[in-house]
């Protein structure tokens, strides 16, 4: 394998796991926030009770996520070296901002969050949950916004030629709000809430299977069903919106997304289907004319399809593109008709007797995961052969003096670290949950332990 | 070229990037050093006091590699792209070492078997140690100079990276990465074990002097650009003169019990070091060995004065507030540490 594709895979393995944590943190934040305000309001025992026990797990999710991040922010200079001169100017900015604003913010109220319950009052705590929480928002808004700058680039020149060329900022207000940032920054919001909610859900319905904390676990089904519910609704417009911005602006990749190749044609929609990248064709069932409807509100106008775009310019992958995409969507349907069915039979007073249901809703974490993973394939590699889209190639981004044997070794040593990573995680994930609400855990004889002899 | 009170956006791009290292290595020195001091305490308790003392703070301080990676990123792409893919084993391994920390901080009091806890103070204690040593090394190559030829390719190998004088930086950092971290770790302990931090803080301060004092040795031989700049301005002989004094005088704050003020006189330590250096390598901020005209320098590896100003200004809008947090983080878990049921 030469060093393009080890480079890419290595950085695909890196920001793929990295993309595990940081929506978890960001809709476990907002259930914090939502159960320390009901028990700040409420007085509620249960309340404080769930606050502390999602303080635990948010702790070793934040962890890991900030351990994996750090590793993102180097690897541009790493292995793609001469990306990063070329960007460095608008990229940097971005990633600036994000250490300056956002990082710092979160970073240092979590202390108050994991460690002051007992050193600063209920209010200062609360607000500290508050900060971490807005702090990991804004982390998203200027991740978002860089990678959407590789997708949609504006606000720029480009100085020099050859391999001196790079990117220069010329109006930083049109790189933030370049054409595609708002709707991927409110998509990957709330795809965030719904990882974050989901977690809740699935524990606390097992919890309800098991019948531990019940009462507890009742309380925070209900509230933060609400939550979910509006945020998989909420996620179908702010997707469509998504999608209808990919139509103007990288018209390859929506080309790709549903496997349309010619130009001249009305775009149908798939449910499910599988392309031939070959032989142009897609077998599968649709919806005639409904990439184009949704598009243009008619049957009839084409869409620009994969051929309108030399054979270098447009994804490879074109299959991949169409799979992780229709994945994405289904989920996104899926999650809908869990919470409404669940909000429903809520209001009916039944929800917690469907015993079926709840053990669905115990596995449903997984569903926003690997719709938060086959999302953001859909998103890059639709983007290929660009690293920035219609400037730079992936080809041409590469670190020039890095090997390929170097980039295997540091890929292996990743897959073992990040194996032992995800390997412990979910063990004391589990170990967490099964020690459950109430319980402090084995720790609790240090809690007086002051004074020490060495 | 724009400026600000006089000086050259570059400049005071370079002057900030220096103060964020400066901010790193002063805040996520001590609880490294902490980490490499962490195996000389030989009780259950006394190591889980060690990490709880650095609980709340440690990610804070880690927070500054980011803003630090951020700045150099934007302020000097062609640095941040040189360097990173120049050292590209050392930086992974680097990268690698802070994930098993932050792991090892995790997860160690998550169960209570004896060679679990055993398990992860080793790799808690060897990966502090060799950050701050990769750390060093980078800096020591830095002063150096590395082989990156007319197009900022890095020519050398893997070990040219190691050479002697790079591994003597590295070794001068993690001794002084302990004493400032034994010197925190007495600040919020008490009795027997900040006794033994006390020794153990001793032992380090005599490591680093004798480190230090073959360092100035070996730059004042084999780094001629860094001794020229100081033969031309002999006044600068007076930093390696002060921080020995402060050194002395840090070992006696010690004695005196007054540990705040050690505390302090090992972070400007710390601060001291990277000025010398910063004075160093000026206007340079990576010397090419092949040929000094492939040099990076402030003036040909600065982003554009545009961007130079917006991120100038994201720092004079974001340090007063992140220096806000900090002091607000710092005062709330001021004092001795106290164990409770949110602990590590």
């Amino acid at each position: 394998m030469d060093v393009e594709i080890l480079s890419r895979i290595q950085f695909a393995f890196t920001i793929a796991f990295h993309y595990i944590y940081p929506p978890l943190s960001i809709g476990l934040g907002v259930a914090l926030v939502v159960f320390e305000g009901m028990y700040l309001r409420t007085k509620d025992k249960h309340y404080e009770q769930l606050t502390k026990f999602w303080i635990r797990i948010f702790a070793l999710i934040f962890g890991i996520g900030v351990a994996t991040g750090i590793v993102m922010e180097f690897e541009f200079g790493t292995n793609w070296a001469a990306y990063s001169r070329y960007v460095g100017d608008i990229f940097g900015s971005a990633l600036a901002a994000e250490g300056v604003f956002a990082f710092a913010l979160e970073s240092t109220f979590l202390g108050v969050l994991l460690f002051g319950w007992n050193k600063v009052s209920p209010k200062v705590h609360f607000f500290s949950t508050i900060m971490v929480t807005l702090g990991s928002m804004f982390s998203a808004i200027w991740i978002v916004v860089a990678n959407s700058w590789q997708q949609t680039p504006a606000g720029f020149k480009i100085v020099g030629e050859g391999m001196t060329a790079r990117a220069e900022i010329t109006d930083f207000w049109a790189m933030v709000f370049n054409p595609s940032s708002v709707d991927r920054i409110l998509h990957v919001w709330i795809a965030a809430f719904l990882a974050g909610t989901f977690l809740v859900l699935s524990v606390h319905a097992y919890y309800i299977l098991k019948t531990r904390f019940v009462e507890q676990s009742k309380k925070a089904f209900g509230v933060i069903l609400v939550i979910a519910t509006i945020s998989a609704l909420a996620q179908l417009v702010t997707g469509h919106s998504s999608a209808n911005g990919v139509a103007v602006n990288q018209p390859a990749k929506l080309a790709a997304f549903e496997g349309h190749y010619d130009s001249s044609a009305v775009a149908d929609m798939y449910l499910f289907g599988w392309v031939d990248d070959a032989e142009q064709k897609v077998t599968g069932v649709k919806i005639p004319g409904g990439l184009t409807f949704l598009l243009h509100q008619d049957f009839k106008t084409p869409v620009t399809g994969l051929n309108a775009f030399d054979k270098n310019d447009r994804p490879g992958q074109v299959n991949f593109v169409f799979q992780t995409y229709h994945i994405m969507i289904a989920i996104g349907i899926a999650l809908i008709g869990l919470t409404l069915l669940a909000l429903f039979l809520w209001w009916r007073g039944k929800l917690f007797n469907q015993r079926w249901l709840m053990i669905v809703f115990s596995f449903s974490v997984v569903l926003p995961q690997i719709g938060n993973q086959v999302g953001w394939y859909s998103a890059e590699v639709g983007r290929q052969p660009w690293v920035v889209y219609g400037l730079l190639r992936t080809s041409d981004a590469l670190s020039e003096n890095v090997r390929a044997g170097q980039v295997m070794f540091s890929l292996i040593l990743f897959t073992i670290v990040y194996l032992i990573l995800f390997g412990l995680f979910i063990y004391l994930l589990n170990k967490k949950i099964q020690t459950g609400i109430a319980s402090h855990g084995s720790d609790k004889k240090y809690a007086s332990t002051n004074l020490i002899s060495e | 070229m724009e400026t600000f009170l006089n000086i050259e956006l570059g400049t005071w791009m370079f002057l900030v990037i220096g103060a964020v290292f400066s901010g790193y290595a002063i805040l996520d020195g001590f609880d490294l050093g902490a980490g490499t001091v962490h195996l000389f305490l030989r009780k259950e308790e006394s190591r889980r006091i060690a990490l709880n003392a650095i609980g709340p703070v440690w990610d804070g301080n880690e927070v500054w590699l980011v803003i630090g990676g951020g700045t150099l990123f934007a302020g000097f792409p062609k640095v941040y792209a040189t360097l990173l893919s120049a050292f590209y084993i050392p930086f992974i391994l680097f990268l690698l070492l802070l994930i098993m920390r932050a792991i090892a901080i995790e997860f160690r009091s998550k169960e209570t078997m004896r060679w679990w806890r055993n398990l992860w103070d080793i790799t808690y204690s060897v990966s502090s140690t060799l950050i701050g040593l990769t750390l060093g090394v980078v800096l020591g190559n830095v002063v150096r100079g590395i082989a990156i030829d007319g197009n900022m390719i890095y020519k050398g190998g893997l070990l040219d990276i190691f050479n002697p004088y790079a591994l003597l930086t590295g070794l001068t950092v993690v001794a002084l990465f302990a004493l400032h971290g034994s010197v925190y770790l007495i600040m919020k302990t008490q009795d027997k074990l900040a006794e033994r931090l006390d020794y153990i803080s001793k032992i380090a301060g005599m490591i680093f002097t004798i480190f230090y004092v073959l360092l100035s040795i070996a730059t004042l031989m084999f780094v001629p650009h860094a001794a020229e700049e100081f033969k031309a301005m002999p006044i600068l002989f007076v930093i390696p003169v002060i921080t020995l004094l402060l050194l002395l005088n840090e070992r006696r704050l010690i004695v005196k019990k007054k540990y705040w003020m050690a505390f302090m006189t090992s972070a400007l330590l710390t601060s001291l070091l990277l000025i010398t250096i910063a004075i160093g390598i000026y206007p340079y901020l990576l010397l090419s060995s092949i040929d000094s005209a492939f040099s990076l320098t402030i003036a040909n590896s600065a982003a554009s004065q545009k961007s130079l100003g917006i991120i100038l200004t994201f720092v004079m809008i974001g340090a007063p507030m992140v220096l806000i947090y900090t002091i607000f983080l710092f005062r709330t878990f001021r004092g001795k540490v106290v164990l409770d049921d949110m602990s590590y």
